[in-house]
């Protein structure tokens, strides 16, 4: 079956890379763009002809409490599928980005490896698997943060490695909790065997509330995000804003906080709370940066907050709101860091005090900016104001109603800060000269299909449409005992 | 229980110099603390009391005494490979801040803020 | 007075004994790995402090006559690659990534338990070059200032 190869092709394209590579990075190219492109097609055919089943496959043949699984349903197809289209759409950027920056295979090596360790997360049926592949896409990101060797990279590098290491801590001790509790490692059965002691819950779910939510970049835990994601290089910072953080994050605590460990009122409340204070703190500090893209990661964080409050809701409503504003964030925050990037590339600064009128000077950037600030402001008819207004009538529905005010106040704001970004970014008053021919072929065409991917998943809301796509995902959420029997095939 | 609770002292230690120290290559020692707490835990998880080590010996019949869980070996054997890359990759950084900063105080390295 | 790098006579002396049981040592605990505790890792490991033993007390320069350093970076790569060709071939022969193909033996033999054996060598070998290139690097670095990352 196909499933291990959403990790194997990755991998081995990343060693392969480092043994054939010589100074030139042209077999680096090609070969990452041929493995990524695979990973497109493969996932998008997991994803249309699942139609509810549960993929299992067991890895070296060992049967479900003695080996390890992969477990694929809609949820981890609908995943595997926006990380290989950002993924795509990232490389195409980089083949021109980083040979201006500093050409070489090392980036492509550790992008693959980036790649492998999210399928591998998003895959994997089992816990201390999910912690593995956790820590190898996070050692990909702590060296591609650091890639360019300007100074600042490094100390970003440096603060997000020991934050992550702090986490990494705290999950190894909520598995302890956990496999001394039920004795097993495999989440289906985790899921079967836990105890309704309140007091192994709460313990291995606040451990694990803590330590993915600062992979997440929730609120109190989010003190890496405005560092790495602004110091890395505009492609990585793509990938890490919009995939990584959802799929290292967001993913796992659905995963985790649903399937394995069902409804909980008490965690429930402490997403409602937590995704609130995330999403308006967030947009308060973006509205004072001069930043590009400190300002973007600031947006990341209030974002992020928007899908938790819908985790959060846990109605169907609220999650669906989640789940279409995970793809929603995905797209077009990864089409503004890229437009960040050529901003940076043909200009040479990132500070907006000292950015111009340059909307003749790089049509493309300039339009799909519009486009992207338009989505995430939600305006209609942009996917951003559906996922927007979904998780707005769940908050309201659930009769929470502080919460669906704040949300608009949120959106509001978020709004304002992106027409200073309009205005000052592309619409100033100096005229800087913009080095257009920095901004190649590749970059200008992985940021257009970004902007038609965010007209066109708006269509995702339309009811014929959407239940072929995000209702099942939704099910397989709620649903705890249907995970449990889909997996272990009772 | 009084194992445990010296586990959770470690794992203190380890916070604590995480906290407080200023001097970069301290941090980098005080997490590897913190992962030996953490490894310690794991291991103890397996113990059962009376029990012997878990391998089949040629000539030894298999006994009839319970043996020590080994699925926590393997878990932190695993953890130990992942920590000794962190240790390096955060090593090499501290290298390249030390070149570029001249100095292993992270009070004085404040490129970022804001 | 030092003039030449390195430790003192008697270190080197020593260590030019001791660095083949080191390494003979490291080989055991690799080829053992399915019948008492070590494997892989813990053999690498080993096999790697002692690259690392004779590059402390000689000095780098001796290294690099010694072995060849640019194969040694290079097998760690390869030797990734061939782990996930066992395991592709695991697929193809038994349906599962990195199942058993080879023959069980017959138990507490040396050449028992199918691909184990074959698994931990390519992971001794793997972890030995790895451990090997990250310190030889953070090394070199001092040299040329501001070399490679």
């Amino acid at each position: 079956m196909i499933l291990p190869f959403f990790i194997i092709i990755p991998l081995l394209t990343a060693f392969i890379i480092t043994l054939i590579a010589g100074e030139r990075d042209n077999w680096a190219v090609i070969l990452s763009i041929l493995a990524v492109v695979s990973l497109v097609i493969l996932s998008v055919y997991c994803f249309v002809s699942l139609n509810g089943r549960t993929l299992v496959y067991e890895m070296g043949r060992w049967q479900a409490p003695l080996g390890i699984i992969l477990a694929v349903d809609a949820l981890s197809a609908f995943m595997l599928v926006i990380v290989s289209i950002i993924a795509l759409t990232a490389i195409m950027f980089s083949v021109q980005y980083i040979r201006n920056l500093s050409p070489s295979w090392k980036y492509y090596a550790l992008f693959m490896l980036l790649t492998g360790g999210m399928n591998g997360v998003i895959v994997t049926g089992d816990l201390f698997n999910l912690f593995v592949f956790v820590e190898i896409t996070l050692f990909a990101a702590y060296g591609l943060v650091a890639y360019g060797n300007k100074a600042e990279e490094f100390e970003a590098s440096f603060k997000y490695a020991i934050m992550g290491s702090i986490s990494s801590t705290l999950v190894l001790v909520g598995i302890g909790i956990i496999y001394s509790a039920t004795s097993t490692l495999t989440m289906a059965l985790i899921a079967e065997r836990l105890p309704q002691n309140p007091t192994v819950m709460y313990w291995s779910g606040g451990l694990f509330v803590a330590a993915f939510g600062l992979k997440a970049a929730i609120m109190p835990f989010h003190a890496w995000l405005p560092d790495a994601h602004s110091s890395a290089p505009a492609p990585i910072s793509a990938m890490l804003s919009g995939v990584l953080i959802k799929a290292l994050g967001v993913y796992v605590l659905i995963r985790l906080f649903f399937n394995v460990f069902g409804e909980m009122p008490v965690f429930s409340e402490v997403f409602l709370v937590l995704g609130t204070v995330s999403m308006v703190i967030g947009v308060f500090l973006a509205l004072g940066q001069w930043d590009v893209k400190r300002l973007l990661a600031y947006h990341s964080i209030s974002q992020i907050g928007y899908i938790i409050i819908g985790v959060g809701l846990g109605t169907t409503l609220g999650l669906l709101g989640a789940v279409f504003h995970l793809l929603n964030h995905a797209i077009f925050k990864a089409l503004l860091f890229l437009n960040a990037g050529s901003l940076e590339m043909a200009l040479g600064t990132r500070d907006l005090r000292q950015m111009g009128k340059v909307s003749k000077a790089l049509p493309v950037t300039s339009f799909t900016s519009m486009v992207a600030s338009l989505s995430i402001s939600g305006i209609p008819p942009f996917n951003g104001f559906f996922s927007k207004l979904i998780i707005f009538i769940a908050a309201i529905q659930i009769g929470r109603p502080v919460v669906a005010f704040l949300a608009g106040l949120g959106s509001l704001l978020t709004l304002a800060s992106f027409m200073k970004v309009q205005r000052y970014g592309f619409h100033g008053e100096k005229t800087v000269t913009a080095d257009q021919a920095k901004v190649g072929w590749g970059m200008r065409a992985a940021m257009i299909v970004l902007a038609i991917l965010c007209l066109a998943t708006s269509a995702l809301i339309i009811p014929g449409i959407r239940e072929v796509t995000l209702d099942p995902v939704v099910e397989v959420i709620m649903n705890k005992t249907g995970y449990i029997t889909r997996v272990l095939g009772r | 229980m009084i194992v445990y609770l010296l586990c959770f002292a470690l794992l203190l230690v380890g916070i604590y110099g995480l906290l407080v120290k200023r001097d970069l290559v301290r941090l980098i020692i005080a997490s590897g603390i913190t992962g030996y707490a953490t490894n310690l835990m794991l291991v103890l998880f397996g113990y059962k009391r009376g029990a012997i080590y878990p391998i089949l010996e040629e000539g030894k019949a298999v006994s009839e005494r319970v043996m020590v869980d080994p699925l926590p070996q393997a878990l932190v054997l695993t953890s130990i490979v992942i920590e000794l890359g962190i240790t390096a990759m955060l090593v090499a950084l501290a290298i390249r801040l030390f070149e570029k900063n001249k100095t292993f105080d992270i009070t004085k390295i404040k490129r970022l803020s804001g | 007075m030092k003039q030449e790098p390195g430790l003192t006579l008697i270190a080197k002396t020593v260590t030019r004994v001791s660095v083949w049981l080191i390494i003979l040592y490291g080989i055991y605990i690799i080829l053992h790995g399915h019948l008492s505790p070590g494997g892989g890792f813990a053999g690498g490991v080993v096999i790697a402090l002692a690259f690392l033993n004779v590059m402390l007390t000689y000095g780098r320069e001796t290294v690099t006559h010694w072995v060849n350093v640019e194969f040694l970076h290079d097998l760690e790569p390869a030797c990734g690659a061939i782990y996930m060709a066992i395991g592709i071939l695991g697929i193809s022969i038994s349906g599962g990534f990195l199942a058993n193909f080879l023959s069980k033996g017959t138990l507490f033999n040396l050449l028992s338990s199918g691909n184990i054996l074959l698994l931990n060598i390519i992971i001794g070998i793997k972890v030995a070059m790895g451990l090997f290139t990250v310190v030889w690097t953070l090394a070199i670095f001092h040299i040329n200032e501001g070399g490679e990352k």
